[in-house]
């Protein structure tokens, strides 16, 4: 009876939700045969307020996100397109004709060229913003975190661009980025270097909407980083300063292992956001020129979306891959994180 | 009066605050105490930080100048040019602006009030007790949350064209609840991990069973949890660009994202109005963020250091 209501001993720092379950409640909290003694009944009584509390999400996301999910894989099985899906005009309601046709599009898609390029670049992508906005968000957090005049302000300029909405930053990016007109290439005309195709060569493209996203993703590097910074007890540097360290050697062996934790889910994070972005591609470049910037997500947007006729099964089937590409990377994180002793 | 002035800012009292004052050296002390810095290394670290800020403020500042610009100037490169509000008026008065307006703000306002509400027992219940399937839950929230929009976009597109729901509001709001819920419990469980458990066992003590607890102790003590969850919600759907742009076609039934989409697409160049909307949707955002930027530090080490 006591197992549920013995609430979980939560200290601020320790989350130990997730740690090993304690004697006491040892196979509660995950299925095994250590339960099969006890009756249905006993549990629901034993538990029941917890499971009451938790129906309302459960439900909602077998709803709107279980249900959907398994009909986008059985989409991807399908030959679904634009012509014979059911939809509803006015007040007539069209039949759905399309078929089951198996694996078909994954074969497709697989042995074709399009979707290895754009997964090299997806990651290529995904690499350089992550690399760089890290290292930028923790040089600059290495800055601000000390005492000088104009801290306050240096922070709030710092964070800026991610008050405003990103599709806002984005078009202002496009304006100064304009081959013909913008700031950037009239800054260069006038230092008689000849403009760039910022946004139409496909080098300087892939560049560019790297730019962007690293400009996007700094404030929120800066922040989290800042909170790792401050959270380093004061003692340890002046320990260190005792024994003779310089402040390169402070940084490698007081700064680095103290931000380590946080900079482990930061970095999972980002990664999964930035693998995910649409919106810096799709508004600054939309995948152009000739798809060189499109990456995994912008291109199943694209076939179901943007393309005519719209292709939902193909696209269905790029959503799948990405889906068990993003397992996959979370699988291995969680593996490389263990390995090195990390308790996630 | 030296050291008052020292003393205010919290540093130890010295003579010359010397990272501020390059140049002027105490004469008195030769080697520099913890935290200080040379000169040079005080020079460079503002000019570091002042080419950061310069970066991150040149894109949102140049809209703005651009945006009180007439059409003719709109790329000159001077910071003002025949200034007019002309753009404002066309944007307000002859575009559907207001609409998307009205749209945007209905979608993200319901998604944000229905996200918390449901996700703040399923935090509790995830912070407090242990109970079978509480495992494979935590593990669906958090597969959840990486979901990529391409995966789910297409069946619910297919749904929302089964019920006629397309170019409706309640489409998006279903839809940015599958990006809401799962994020909201996530987050509202490192809030309530965050409440003694001593406060629970208190009220359990005084009679009260887990939900009456939850309601009358708990949830007023998570007031805070609950503004920055709502506002990351708010911030997310307010920004959101894909389903946004797939489910809602026709101009009365845009929300901003889309609407922005118009003014400067293949067909169109309207560079002048796009500033001019642009401000007028970035100025609010920003400054529901300046209101609550203070609470962005908690809010991240709640949300995303626990697990």
């Amino acid at each position: 009876m006591a197992d549920a209501t013995h609430p979980v001993d939560t200290t601020p720092g320790g989350g130990t939700a997730t740690a090993p379950p304690t004697p006491a409640d040892a196979g509660d909290g995950r299925p095994g045969p250590r339960r099969t003694g006890r009756s249905l009944r006993q549990r629901l009584a034993d538990y029941w307020y917890a499971w009451a509390m938790i129906t309302p999400v459960v439900a909602v996301i077998t709803v709107i996100i279980g249900y959907p999910l398994v009909r986008g894989v059985y989409l991807s099985l399908t030959d679904a397109d634009e012509a014979n899906v059911e939809r509803t005009i006015g007040v007539n309601t069209i039949e759905a004709t399309y078929d089951f046709v198996g694996l078909e599009n994954y074969r497709d898609v697989l042995t074709d060229d399009v979707f290895w390029d754009r997964l090299g670049w997806t990651v290529l992508w995904t690499v350089a913003c992550v690399g760089i906005t890290f290292l930028v968000g923790l040089g600059l957090a290495n800055m601000l975190n000390r005492v000088f005049r104009g801290r306050t302000l240096y922070r709030m300029a710092l964070i800026l661009p991610w008050a405003i909405p990103a599709f806002v930053s984005i078009f202002a990016w496009r304006m100064l980025f304009n081959e013909r007109n913008g700031i950037l290439n009239g800054v260069l005309d006038s230092g008689g270097v000849e403009g760039i195709a910022w946004l139409s060569d496909p080098t300087w493209a892939k560049v560019s909407v790297i730019a962007v996203n690293v400009w996007l993703g700094v404030p929120f590097m800066l922040i989290a980083m800042l909170g790792a910074l401050q959270s380093i007890p004061a003692e340890q540097y002046e320990a260190a300063e005792m024994d003779g360290a310089n402040a390169w050697q402070r940084f490698v062996n007081i700064t680095l292992p103290g931000v380590r934790s946080v900079s482990m889910t930061v970095v999972l994070l980002s990664t999964i956001w930035t693998f995910n972005m649409f919106p810096v591609i799709f508004l600054l470049t939309r995948g152009g020129p000739a798809g060189s910037t499109d990456i995994l997500v912008t291109e199943a947007f694209r076939l179901a979306f943007v393309n005519s006729p719209r292709d939902f099964a193909g696209s269905a089937t790029w959503g799948v891959l990405i889906l068990l590409l993003l397992v996959l990377f979370a699988i291995a994180y969680r593996r490389a994180l263990r390995r090195q002793g990390e308790v996630w | 009066m030296a050291t008052g002035t020292t003393r205010v800012d919290g540093t130890e009292p010295l003579p010359v605050p010397g990272p501020t004052r390059p140049g002027a050296p105490s004469p008195r002390r030769r080697v520099r105490r913890r935290g200080e810095r040379g000169p040079l290394a005080s020079f460079g670290l503002h000019l570091t930080l002042l080419a950061a800020a310069f970066i991150a403020l040149l894109p949102p500042l140049w809209l703005l100048v651009t945006s009180f610009k007439p059409k003719s100037e709109t790329f000159s490169l001077s910071l003002v040019a025949d200034f007019t509000l002309d753009n404002y008026d066309h944007v307000v008065n002859d575009t559907a602006f207001l609409t998307w307006f009205g749209n945007s703000v209905l979608i993200v306002l319901v998604t944000t009030v229905i996200g918390v509400l449901i996700s703040s027992t399923t935090g509790y219940a995830l912070s407090r007790f242990r109970f079978p399937g509480m495992r494979p839950l935590m593990w669906t929230l958090l597969i959840t949350q990486m979901f990529p929009m391409a995966v789910l976009i297409v069946p619910l597109y297919n749904l929302m064209s089964r019920y006629g729901l397309l170019n409706q509001p309640v489409a998006l709001i279903v839809t940015y609840l599958t990006i809401a819920v799962p994020f909201c419990a996530w987050m509202m469980k490192g809030f309530f991990d965050t409440i003694p458990v001593s406060i629970d066992e208190s009220g359990r003590v005084d009679g009260l069973n887990p939900f009456g607890t939850f309601w009358r102790l708990i949830m007023p003590l998570a007031k805070p949890g609950l503004a920055v969850t709502g506002f990351y919600t708010f911030v997310t759907a307010w920004a959101e660009v894909a389903y946004a742009t797939a489910f809602m076609t026709g101009e009365d039934n845009l929300t901003l994202a889309g609407g922005l989409q118009t003014f400067v697409n293949q067909h169109t160049q309207d560079w002048h109005l796009m500033t001019a909307a642009a401000v007028l949707i970035a100025v609010p955002a920003t400054l529901v963020f300046g209101y609550a930027q203070r609470h962005l530090q908690s809010g991240l080490t709640a949300g995303a250091t626990k697990s």
